[in-house]
């Protein structure tokens, strides 16, 4: 007697499979609202998505810090932080469209498949009408993507790298945070007035996206003012000890050393040529001198005194004095006990901005907020004039060239602002070489 | 030449670190058998020892800053290291800058003692389960470690920098005849090289020439014998698991001032001194000093530029291309012994 092939098991395992298929992607289906994650109730929830764990975890706690600051502002509670200097004035302090803002939250691991999943789960599971967060070129591009697909929007955190904005740009996508070409814009010409026009530069690279385009902009940048390029040299990401790196520069006959390198790499990199003495020697008949492009105080702190007199660029320090700045400084150093790092600004920012646009817009249909920020055209977020363009979703405000303070008042004390360089300067042509590759595409409503 | 000596001296200091780990890692498996992944976490622990004493050194009360206010516009105040009040400020000074050596006074007993705990508390149950679950569990519990180190230090590293009379470089090349600054070397990496050496030989003295080291040896070579003898071999073995500890949690605290200490840092170790042990040879204590400096300097000399240049990408797999090569013409690795982990 042969048995049939339909079995109870094999029926019960199909429907699992069946009905998983059917409800996972949840934001592919229909809305009545037309849009994914419309929000029905009285409130509307907001996912922030940032490093909880691993190397970025400390600027992801930032991040997290200047999110929940910004949901107290947005539901009227708190002294209203930026609320009360920023130009445009639809936010009311009573929530997002009347409704009180409430929030889940995701660790990125700062892996762009953690990233991905965390996204995802608060879109799918946690009805997150918009996600943001985030201390990755890498994470903010893979999950702007997925922002694209499920229709929600994406507003990154801190994100350097062209691409983000460039070939990876996305119309659901927005970066408040300045980026590579706009290091590279700003720097160069510091550079050239304190250490002159002809000088030899040595790049270390982090192998990765962000470390190429970052390389391009500060060579571009600073080859056009006269310094000329002896050698660019790639260092694996999971490098630790740069020594074997760093020990030829000198040999090279290269006058200064420009580390393009973030985070653990940056404070290991700086930490290693200062140990070899580079800051001490003269070459070239010139002092030997080191550049970081990017400046974040996490960094500066992991680097200690090593970051002394080092030049580099940052998108906001809490040390501005302009009314906006101060008030989110208050906010937050009375609310935590210490001024607020770049990350947790760009973050605070991004999440009134985008409360502002459904504002403006009357609706949280992501097409709706892509329109109300594109050519958005604000002030009093701490960075001067600003524009969203519309070309590419891209800020364009001031930029801050930096340099490591020589005596340090405190743990936060450790850059000092150089030059607030004007918007004018670090402003490119949509269609710059260096950001081409990419279209926005159309906005995608997700429904 | 002088490139290759320049990349011959980086290697060293790479070498000395990964030779220290390595040491413990094959005095561990020489006598207790384990394969203990967690001697990675142990080379970070005691990187944060010396993170604690410098602390707990630098401990602060706040004074006032006259005339000055903080970033909200208060009064501004200074935090004022107790070594100050109680030393004077000049010897004070001196004390927190040199926390770094003296942070091992710290780690010794506190790395033997976590040694110590570790293996009686959890590793003594696996010594006859499987390799595969040894590594399980002390992989596991590294990451409890790290866990542990980045819930109370957070993730960022920490700048835990030499004392000032050895910060700087040394221009080795004008030493020896070639141009100035063609050579250079940190002075604390030279320390750090004389330092693997002096704990090296102190170790393999310690096996040598003590009776405690003899049979040590002797139980590596035949526990079962010795232990027939009359002898206590377990509660020496659960000794020199402590030392094994104490060897890399040294190794990490002098390399606190060449990279500043994360959580992670254990881990970027751990693959590379497996590594250089297999290619030493399992269970073989000078196999794991040679394999170790070897290693290091081949690292270094795959990182030069001109290197890269002609086959891009070999600085990230030198050492395995090296392991391959060593363990298909030496199957027991360098100096390995027949019927080590070839049961």
């Amino acid at each position: 007697m042969s048995k049939g092939n339909l079995t109870r098991r094999g029926v019960l395992k199909t429907g699992a499979v069946a009905g998983a298929g059917l409800a996972v992607p949840t934001y592919l289906s229909a809305q009545e609202s037309g849009f994914t994650n419309a929000p029905t109730g009285s409130t509307v929830t907001l996912g922030f998505n940032v490093p909880q764990s691993g190397p970025y975890a400390d600027e992801g706690a930032d991040e997290l810090r200047a999110y929940e600051l910004a949901v107290e502002h947005l539901n009227g509670e708190g002294d209203g932080g930026m609320l009360n200097t920023f130009s445009s004035k639809a936010l009311q302090g009573n929530g997002i469209l009347g409704k009180k803002v409430d929030y889940v939250t995701g660790d990125t691991q700062t892996k762009s498949d953690a990233a991905r999943a965390s996204a995802k789960s608060m879109i799918e599971k946690d009805g997150a009408v918009m996600i943001t967060g985030g201390s990755s070129s890498g994470v903010a591009v893979a999950v702007q993507a997925l922002c694209q697909e499920a229709g929600v929007i994406f507003m990154s955190g801190l994100t350097h790298s062209n691409d983000t904005t460039g070939k990876d740009r996305r119309a659901n996508g927005f970066r408040h945070f300045f980026n590579s070409y706009m290091s590279g814009a700003a720097l160069a010409p510091v550079l050239a007035a304190n250490y002159g026009t002809d000088r030899k530069a040595y790049h270390l690279t982090a192998d990765y996206n962000w470390g190429y385009t970052t390389e391009e902009a500060v060579k571009s940048s600073t080859e056009a003012l006269g310094w000329e390029t002896v050698a660019a040299v790639k260092t694996p990401l999971t490098q630790t000890d740069f020594s074997s790196y760093i020990a030829p520069v000198l040999q090279s006959g290269a006058d200064t050393l420009i580390l393009n390198h973030y985070g653990g790499n940056m404070v290991n990199s700086l930490t290693n040529a200062v140990q070899f003495g580079l800051r001490d020697k003269q070459v070239n008949g010139k002092d030997f001198q080191i550049v970081v492009p990017l400046y974040s105080r996490l960094m500066a702190k992991g680097a200690g005194a090593n970051v002394k007199g080092i030049f580099g660029s940052t998108n906001w320090h809490w040390s501005l004095q302009d009314e906006g700045s101060k008030a989110f400084v208050k906010s937050f150093g009375t609310k935590y006990g210490f001024p607020p790092s770049q990350a947790a600004h760009t973050c605070y920012v991004q999440a009134l901005l985008y409360a502002d646009a459904v504002q403006r817009a009357g609706s949280f249909e992501p097409c709706a907020v892509v329109e109300a920020l594109e050519g958005f055209e604000f002030d009093g977020m701490g960075n001067g004039p600003t524009l969203y363009r519309a070309e590419d979703h891209q800020c364009f405000k001031d930029v801050l060239v930096v340099k490591g303070k020589d005596n340090p008042s405190s743990e936060f004390d450790l850059l000092e602002i150089v030059e607030v360089t004007p918007v004018d300067q670090v402003t490119y042509a949509p269609d710059h070489p260096q950001f081409a590759g990419g279209a926005l595409g159309t906005c995608n409503n997700g429904a | 030449m002088d490139a290759i000596i320049l990349q011959i001296l980086n290697g060293l200091d790479k070498g000395s670190a990964y030779a220290l780990i390595a040491l413990g890692l094959t005095l561990i498996f020489g006598t207790l058998g384990v394969v203990n992944f967690a001697h990675g976490a142990l080379f970070m622990i005691g990187a944060f020892c010396a993170v604690t004493l410098s602390r707990l050194l630098s401990l602060s009360h706040e004074v006032a800053v006259p005339g000055e206010v903080d970033f909200l516009g208060n009064p501004a105040m200074r935090d004022q290291p107790y070594a100050y009040d109680i030393f004077g400020e000049a010897w004070g000074a001196h004390i927190i800058d040199w926390a770094v050596p003296l942070s091992i006074l710290f780690a010794i007993p506190v790395m033997i003692l976590i040694g110590v705990i570790m293996e009686r508390g959890l590793i003594k149950h696996f010594y006859k389960r499987p390799h595969a679950d040894q590594i399980l569990v002390t992989f596991g519990l590294a990451i409890v470690l790290q866990e542990i180190i980045k819930y109370y230090y957070g993730a960022n590293p920490i700048p835990t920098p030499a004392p000032e009379a050895f910060t700087g470089s040394f221009d080795f090349g004008a030493l020896i005849g070639f141009e100035a600054n063609t050579i250079i070397y940190p002075y604390w990496r030279l320390v750090y090289f004389a330092f693997a050496a002096i704990v090296i030989g102190a170790v393999f003295a310690f096996l040598q020439f003590t009776t405690f080291g003899m049979v040590v040896r002797a139980g590596m070579a035949d526990r079962e014998t010795v232990g027939l003898l009359g002898i206590n071999i377990d509660k020496r073995f659960t000794i020199m698991f402590g030392l094994a500890a104490a060897v890399a949690g040294l190794a990490g605290v002098m390399y606190t001032p060449i990279n500043s200490p994360n959580y992670h840092m254990g881990m970027d170790f751990l693959v590379l001194s497996f590594v250089v042990v297999v290619v030493g040879g399992m269970g073989s204590l000078p196999g794991a000093v040679l394999a170790g400096f070897l290693l290091g300097i081949l690292e270094s000399f795959a990182s030069m530029r001109e290197v890269i240049n002609i086959i891009p990408g070999i600085n990230q797999v030198i050492i395995y291309l090296v392991a391959i090569v060593i363990l298909l013409t030496r199957p027991r690795g360098l100096m390995g012994r027949k019927g080590v982990m070839e049961d």
